[in-house]
């Protein structure tokens, strides 16, 4: 499969600040690609940068193998959902849906009768007379999802579309962005500073920091094998081992990850099976959060973060506990 | 000691007041709220009412005085022709003037609210804001000596040879005359320098009120900055023109100090008032005048509204 975008040695600076550092980067035909990262790291000007609304101060972008620097946003042959919908509010829905059309000479019949056909296929139907202001959020993010679409884009660009929204509708915005991405086959490429979004709906993930990709990879990749301490921290949460501490549980001398929910927690004693390692320790705190419980142990010479299922979790906090994780669970990183 | 303040307190006729008010709130809210019904309900529309009135007596021609009894003869006096050519050419000049107003506005104000910043913003609300400082009268008479015939224009036009372009434009018929100070044109470039600012400041604001990604989303859907600047920029505008017009339509229409010092000896509608008034103790037909640019205003709200001028405040 080809390139929808790619950035090579891609650089974008506000004054003495570099937004966006150095990326590079391919996102393949038909993908859905999530950008990922804290407020602030480079994402957004990266997806500004695909739009047009920005211009690289070096490096080179091509779209579908065309040169994208110098070419202003109403030629690129790409369209945008707004963080906060961006509708225009002197138009009806269906004037809004039509946008696109009625700037590039459809005539009225025909983008009116398309722009109904998008309003339906965003579960809109019957809503194109009304104004903006009288949506919901929810609704208004359908809107601007259709006025988007509505165009044949190559590539949707899409601007953190759910952050305003409840998490409830959040979640089924989820579901149906990407049931409507594999149906329309489009390049989709997602901005998020929610990771648990970035890993349920993105074929891959980049994740973002200080205005570079510091991992670029499939959710469960980047999950399971983060390469470096900010993604094992930025993404789920992460109990990060000095070598000295993994080389001393059966891990390399380097510095190690290890997830939460890998590790569990045995009375002090509990045999430990074949491959794996165990620590002891004692209970600091324990938090229960509904379907899993979390312990902070304290051990020897690091405090250890294990989630388990609540079920059968009959420890209380000044517990002498036995800690054991598989060593396939220690993931060396680079330090950083 | 303490117990004395506190019973000294309890006693207090302001705290009684205040106790009794807390009791009753909506005494309080009609309380504080009578003054300014007073205002607007006896003093401003009770004295509009009383214009009104005024324009439904008449005037005996040969005693002079005025005839109270309801009629709609004053009325009908102002479809005589002179009366007619008084309100037609102050509508034509309020107008003229709006739309001078609105095109040389809408520039400035689109500089201020896009691209000025800092310490541009600052001297743009300065130009804008200072001419209102300084006194109507004193800028009008400015202006007779900018426009006469011995003013720096004449002298400035002769210098670059071009008192041919000058003695063309009041050779022109109707709007030309002896001066620019004499002329329609000098009350025109008058009434436009007063005004400007009353239509920059709401354009302005309307236009600080577009949300830069409008403009952007208008760009991403295939718009060319043309296509953004009437399809978007404009209509999102529009309230902010209305409200100016507002302002320049009316104002035009009701003055009377700027066609007298500045322009030929045929009135507008604010002088004929003055002259009615005055003089002639023709309070009758002044009201009814007064009544005009009242009536046009009516009109011309509500077909701003119709055109949805209005919809997006």
């Amino acid at each position: 499969m080809s390139s929808a975008v790619s950035f090579r040695n891609v650089s974008r600076r506000f004054g003495s600040v570099r937004a966006v550092d150095g990326v590079t980067l391919d996102i393949k035909e038909g993908e859905f690609f999530a950008m990922l990262g804290p407020s602030g790291s480079g994402k957004t000007t990266c997806l500004r940068l695909i739009a047009g609304f920005e211009q690289p101060n070096e490096g080179h972008i091509e779209i579908f193998g065309e040169t994208a620097e110098g070419v202003p946003p109403y030629k690129r042959n790409v369209n945008t959902v707004f963080q906060d919908y961006a509708l225009f509010p002197h138009m009806t829905v269906g004037e809004n849906v039509a946008y696109g059309l009625r700037i590039k000479g459809v005539a009225k019949a025909e983008r009116e009768a398309k722009a109904r056909d998008a309003l339906a296929m965003v579960k809109l139907a019957k809503y194109e007379d009304r104004r903006p202001s009288q949506l919901s959020g929810g609704q208004r993010q359908r809107v601007a999802l259709a006025r988007a679409l509505v165009n044949g884009p190559k590539v949707l660009l899409l601007d953190e579309p759910l952050g305003a929204l409840d998490l409830k509708l959040r979640e089924q915005m989820q579901e149906e962005l990407k049931a409507l991405q594999k149906k329309l086959g489009i390049t989709f490429v997602f901005v998020t500073h929610d990771q648990g979004e970035a890993l349920s709906m993105a074929d891959r993930v980049a994740i973002f920091n200080d205005g570079k990709i510091i991992q670029v990879g499939v959710p469960t990749d980047v999950y399971e094998r983060p390469q470096s301490r900010f993604v094992a921290d930025f993404v789920g949460s992460s109990n990060v081992l000095s070598p000295a501490f993994a080389s001393d549980h059966g891990g390399a001398a380097m510095w190690t990850s290890l997830r939460p929910e890998k590790v569990g927690v045995f009375a002090p004693g509990t045999a430990a099976p074949a491959q794996s390692a165990h620590a002891e320790g004692e209970i600091k705190m324990i938090s229960y959060q509904g379907s899993v419980t979390r312990f902070s142990v304290e051990t020897e010479n690091a405090r250890i973060a294990a989630e388990v299922p609540a079920v059968g979790a009959s420890f209380e906090v000044g517990n002498k506990v036995r800690l054991i994780w598989p060593r396939a669970a220690m993931i060396t990183m680079e330090d950083a | 000691m303490s117990q004395v303040t506190t019973t000294e307190r309890e006693d207090g006729v302001l705290d009684r007041i205040s106790d009794f008010l807390l009791a009753y709130p909506k005494l309080l809210t009609l309380l504080l709220l009578l003054p300014p019904l007073l205002w607007i309900g006896v003093v401003y529309i009770g004295s509009l009412f009383a214009l009104l009135l005024q324009s439904f007596y008449s005037l005996d021609d040969y005693s002079g005085l005025i005839v109270h009894e309801f009629t709609l003869a004053t009325y009908a006096q102002l479809l005589e022709t002179s009366n007619l050519q008084i309100i037609f050419r102050t509508v034509a000049m309020s107008a003229l003037v709006t739309l001078a107003c609105a095109v040389i506005g809408f520039p400035i104000a689109y500089y201020a609210a896009r691209y000025a910043r800092g310490w541009t913003k600052a001297l743009f609300y300065l130009a804008v804001m200072m001419p209102l400082w300084s006194s109507y009268l004193v800028k009008v008479y400015a202006w007779k000596l900018i426009l006469a015939k011995e003013g720096i224009i004449t002298w400035m036009a002769k210098g670059l040879h071009l008192n041919w372009l000058l003695d063309g434009i009041l050779a022109l018929p109707t709007i030309g005359g002896p001066s620019l100070s004499f002329s329609y044109i000098g009350t025109f470039l008058v009434f436009v320098y007063i005004w400007i600012p009353y239509m920059i400041l709401p354009v302005q604001a309307a236009l600080e009120r577009v949300p830069s990604n409008y403009i952007e989303a208008a760009a991403d859907l295939g718009a060319e900055p043309r296509q953004t600047f009437w399809t978007v920029i404009f209509p999102l505008a529009l309230p902010g023109i209305i409200a100016g017009s507002i302002f320049t339509f009316s104002l035009t229409l009701g003055d009377y100090i700027v066609p007298t010092i500045v322009g030929n000896s045929r009135l507008m509608i604010g002088q004929a008032v003055y002259t009615l008034q005055g003089t002639a103790g023709n309070v009758p037909l002044a009201a009814a005048f007064t009544v005009v640019p009242m009536a046009i205003m009516a009109v011309y709200l509500w077909v701003a509204k119709r055109m949805g001028a209005f919809d997006v405040l």
